[in-house]
């Protein structure tokens, strides 16, 4: 499969990146490269085989439902770019 | 030997004697980073001020007579991933430049309540991204055995560190390799434990499935020490296992008759550097005067561990970082107007060129149309190359590999070509996409650089590659060495 400089700018959107038309030349290359060499699991056959989505026996972990102390509104802005009556403020979104 | 060059355990032997006290310790080690920086480029940021209250904190149990733990009044550093509470905390990022966490990580709390004493944070690859440390958006950390080369990464400025005695341990944290590839380009100790063996609460995610965290040593022995201390189950971490920690220093001193080691022929094949081949095996030979049994086996799927990395990795990470907005924290550009050209700003200018690659290719892969194909597919090769492991383990108690083809490369030499830096990591990543813990520990220098030695464990079974460590270590010596790092 090879991957068009369309699809880079169609999944720069969807990571919410922006690219100058040079570096979408770049990365368009490069990712073609990169998929071109991935492409080598097709050598293998793995109609049967169950896929490794983490290597432990994972269960559900609960614990009672009952509250607890963890930051408060200011700590929790500290690091905020922008802030305003106790929230995060951002651009007009509609 | 100067005192900043002893290990931990040989330091708490001082600190007990009151040979030296802790302060004094803390400002030896303190006036080192000072003369070394210009030239290593290890950290981030010094703590001097609270390192040496921490230190007189430490003076001042053991003037009153209070039993020292092993760890207690060692300085030391983290990687600048981990999370601490009122410290900053960049990842390498210009994205984060200016994130000071509100918490720490479980790992930085329970060093803290051993006593041990923060320096600093340690330089990195951007997010962990990289394997030489010239991805970090601040400056590359370099080699202390060749200022020209590149300490590897992305724990570069962790291991850079301890080789440059500038930390007596640092942590670090392991992806694909990030441990143990700059150990072994620096000659010092990495482990990476198990997967779930420690808590991975606090530290900044890259690829969920795959990161570990573990410790940067002078010897073997300290590796024991400070894997004892981070290890164990934690509520904040639902993927820390729920098994036993036993104690890591009873194995030390242990033979290894009779012990059972397979050598893979996939690790030895093109690609392997002429001259850290035949470092590799005459520490193969060196295991077998120690009476273990080596034998050649074979994990067919080795060459297909690194395409299934290359799409695994940067998936989880395209998902992992999507956090980085703009919004909560961190690095916004104010000039955008509305809020999707925020975050694409933001992004766009905050994160380096190999993290963007790496989201790219990795929401690339878990796209609409192509999630079967590259996904998935890679998920499912993920469970041949653990099945490989499987079946070695069912007949050897270990496994023995190179932990990098070549030494040390030089810096510059590789940043070009992604892929041919992704090469060096061959023989790390397979470990990480089964969840096994490796140890790598310098057996020797070719090109004047030191080489690495991998030696892989069963599942939870970090006491056999310590076990196995310390005997080669002990009959070798080859981590007495030191960089000759005049200082003016």
């Amino acid at each position: 499969m090879s991957i068009s400089k369309k699809d880079v700018e169609h999944v720069a959107l969807l990571a919410r990146l922006e690219f100058s038309e040079e570096e979408l030349e770049e990365y368009t290359k490069q990712l073609n490269d990169i998929l071109g060499y991935v492409d080598k699991l097709n050598e293998l056959d793995t109609a049967d085989v169950e896929p490794t989505s983490h290597v432990l026996p994972l269960n559900n972990v609960l614990r009672e439902d009952a509250s607890r102390d963890y930051l408060d509104n200011e700590t929790a802005l500290k690091n905020a770019p922008d802030k305003k009556d106790g929230m995060f403020r951002v651009p007009k979104i509609v | 030997m100067t005192v900043y060059s002893l290990t931990a355990h040989e330091l708490h032997e001082k600190l007990k004697s009151k040979e030296i006290s802790a302060r004094e310790l803390a400002r030896a080690v303190l006036d080192r980073i000072e003369q070394l920086e210009p030239k290593v480029k290890a950290y981030l940021t010094v703590t001097a001020e609270q390192a040496m209250e921490k230190a007189a904190e430490v003076d001042r149990r053991i003037a009153r007579g209070e039993e020292l733990r092993p760890l207690e009044g060692i300085p030391m550093a983290l990687k600048d991933n981990l999370c601490t509470e009122g410290i900053k905390t960049t990842c390498g990022s210009q994205i984060l430049h200016n994130f000071v966490p509100p918490y720490s990580a479980t790992v930085v709390e329970k060093l803290d309540r051993e006593g041990a004493i923060l320096l600093g944070k340690l330089n990195m690859d951007e997010f962990a991204m990289g394997s030489s440390n010239e991805n970090s958006s601040f400056y590359p950390t370099r080699n202390p055995w060749d200022l020209e080369r590149a300490p590897g990464g992305s724990s570069g400025g962790a291991a850079a560190a301890v080789a440059a005695d500038e930390a007596v341990f640092t942590l670090g944290s392991d992806t694909g390799g990030s441990i143990r590839q700059p150990a072994a380009f620096c000659g010092v100790v990495g482990l990476k434990p198990t997967y779930g063996r420690v808590s991975r609460y606090g530290l900044v995610a890259f690829a969920s499935s795959l990161d570990q965290i573990g410790p940067i040593t002078k010897d073997v022995k300290d590796c024991a020490l400070v894997l004892q201390a981070i290890a164990g189950h934690d509520d904040k971490d639902s993927t820390s296992a729920d098994v036993p920690v036993p104690d890591y220093t009873e194995v030390l001193g242990k033979d290894i008759k009779g012990m059972r080691i397979g050598i893979p022929k996939e690790y030895f094949a093109e690609g392997l550097d002429s001259g850290v081949k035949e470092k590799i095996e005459a520490a193969i030979k060196q295991l077998q005067e120690l009476g273990a049994v080596c034998e050649e086996t074979s994990l067919p799927h080795t060459e297909y561990a690194l395409p299934a990395y290359y799409l695994v990795a940067p998936a989880e990470a395209s998902s992992n970082l999507a956090r980085y907005d703009g919004v909560r924290y961190g690095f916004r550009d104010t000039e955008a107007q509305d809020v999707i050209s925020m975050f694409r700003s933001t992004r766009s200018k905050g994160f380096g060129p190999e993290v963007k690659r790496r989201i790219m290719i990795g929401t690339y892969a878990l796209s609409s149309g192509y999630y079967d194909a590259y996904y998935l597919k890679a998920l499912k090769v993920r469970t041949l190359i653990r099945r490989d492991f499987d079946r070695a383990f069912a007949k050897y108690d270990a496994i023995v590999t190179p932990t990098s083809p070549n030494v040390a490369f030089r810096i510059g030499e590789k940043i070009g070509d992604p892929l041919s830096m992704y090469l060096s990591d061959l023989y790390t990543i397979p470990v990480n996409m089964a969840g096994l813990p490796a140890i790598s520990l310098s057996c020797g220098f070719s090109e004047g650089m030191p080489v690495g030695l991998q030696i892989i464990g069963k599942p939870f079974d970090e006491s056999t590659v310590l076990q196995i460590a310390y005997q080669y270590e002990q009959s070798t010596l080859h981590h007495q060495a030191r960089p000759a790092l005049e200082v003016r």
